[in-house]
């Protein structure tokens, strides 16, 4: 008997089981996925990965479904990855964010992934690429990844996206809160969303001020756009992707190469930190060791000095460390 | 490092719009630990399975009220099996009568919960049977 199709043959051939289960492997850390994309991973990088984060309640699920309905209605195909935040006391997830996306489950040309950010040690940022590599080597056209915009994890995820999306309402702080929150850097458009309640105009305002502040920036450089949408009432939606469209129409000659190198950069940095920190804390004994020095009275300072120096004068061809050991 | 987490589904079929008994269980396996996707009212049984489908979970979580059990649930684990997704647990709770929940637990990978269980006792239950089948995240 031939042996069973291999899973990275079954995602091209469009099998969407093939997705769901290498998103479960990355999730989990499980090596089979690593494997699985050194064979797809010459063949992506043709969909358009558009990052949503937000406040909570801002109607970031909402503008995603409003946006996979305008992508349907244009004949792409779109993959969505929800991210909500999982519980740390307990661990548990509860995901909810298909309930305003359900009508789209049985659209064969939309497939809707949650996923829960988990302990967010580098883990979220990394199964949320993961994620997006899988659904893009699968050939939908625009991947979308949503997400609440709270914490490290979750701004790591949202700018390894082409395109970023902020999307703020009236009612939920004012600009002022958007720009402490550090959610205005990240973005590459910023959406009003619930256009049609009270105090929209004044945020739509805050938030142009805001950009202008910012935008001491080189000639031709982007200027973030504020865009205005009703998503619950499918309003302005065409304003949000126009500007997408525009954004993406920017990132041409170079810079998306550039974005995108720099987005991998920053993962293959990320897999490094977590490996070197699992090898040396679980594999060398280092927890150990750190523990009997603080608990014979070191200063935590000294004791990751000593530690540091120690792996840094292993290393071949040693050269100057920028970390902040003790001497 | 191999994480696996266990993953349900929660969904509603059918038309009855009663879905406190759903959340309250939803919001018990959470807070066991579980990653729990509650889907909303009024699926239909493709939907369902086709979100079990999408988002690989290991059980899917049913609540019943309308009375339809007996049509639903078969129809639920077809399109589940359609999916390649024959062996996923499939949990149910509502109004059931014994002789009913008895003859949908026949078909196996099936286990129902009537009104007035422990709701510590489902996720119990979910927890050993999951721990019993091993690496449930294999090559498809």
């Amino acid at each position: 008997m031939e042996a069973k199709q291999n899973i990275v043959e079954r995602l091209r051939s469009g099998d969407r089981r093939a997705v769901a289960r290498l998103i479960t492997w990355a999730e989990a850390g499980d090596p089979r996925f690593a494997r699985a994309l050194s064979m797809f991973y010459s063949s992506i990088g043709s969909a358009w990965r558009v990052g949503v984060t937000g406040p909570p309640g801002a109607g970031k699920s909402t503008l995603v479904n409003e946006l996979a309905i305008a992508h349907r209605a244009a004949q792409k195909t779109v993959g969505i990855l929800a991210v909500d935040p999982s519980s740390p006391f307990t661990g548990g997830a509860l995901l909810g964010d298909r309930i305003r996306m359900e009508d789209r489950t049985s659209d064969p040309g939309v497939f809707i992934r949650s996923m829960a950010s988990r302990d967010s040690h580098g883990g979220l940022a990394r199964a949320a690429i993961d994620a997006c590599d899988v659904m893009d080597a699968y050939g939908f056209d625009e991947v979308i990844v949503e997400t609440v915009g709270v914490g490290q994890a979750e701004y790591d995820v949202v700018s390894a996206a082409d395109t970023v999306l902020v999307v703020l309402c009236p009612g939920a702080g004012d600009g002022i809160q958007a720009m402490k929150s550090g959610l205005l850097e990240v973005a590459d458009v910023l959406v009003v969303n619930k256009s049609d309640m009270p105090g929209a105009d004044r945020l739509i305002v805050d938030l142009e001020e805001a950009v202008e502040l910012r935008s001491r920036k080189p000639a031709g450089e982007w200027t973030v756009p504020v865009v205005a949408c009703s998503a619950g009432r499918g309003q302005g939606i065409d304003a949000v992707l126009a500007a997408v469209e525009a954004h993406r129409a920017h990132l041409a000659d170079g810079r998306l190469e550039a974005r995108r190198g720099e987005m991998r950069e920053g993962q293959v940095r990320r897999l490094v930190h977590e490996g070197l920190e699992s090898e040396l804390w679980h594999g060398h004994g280092y927890a150990e060791r750190s523990a009997e020095a603080l608990e014979s009275g070191a200063a935590p300072y000294d004791v990751a000095g000593e530690i540091l120096a120690e792996i840094v004068g292993r290393l071949p061809g040693r050269g100057t460390t920028r970390t902040g050991a003790a001497t | 490092m191999v994480q696996r987490k266990i993953r349900v589904l929660i969904g509603k079929p059918g038309l009855d719009g009663h879905d406190r008994g759903a959340k309250t269980v939803a919001s018990v396996l959470r807070d066991s630990g579980m990653e729990v996707i509650y889907t909303g009212l009024h699926q239909t049984p493709e939907m369902i399975a086709e979100a079990a489908a999408q988002e690989d979970v290991d059980v899917v979580g049913l609540s019943i009220l309308s009375g339809a059990h007996m049509q639903l649930f078969p129809r639920v684990r077809e399109e589940l099996a359609a999916r390649g997704m024959g062996d996923v647990l499939l949990v149910g709770g509502g109004i059931i009568p014994a002789d009913d929940m008895a003859q949908l637990e026949s078909q196996g990978f099936t286990k129902l919960f009537g009104p007035g269980t422990n709701t510590e006792e489902i996720a119990k239950w979910i927890r050993e049977e999951m721990e019993r089948r091993g690496d449930s995240g294999g090559d498809l």
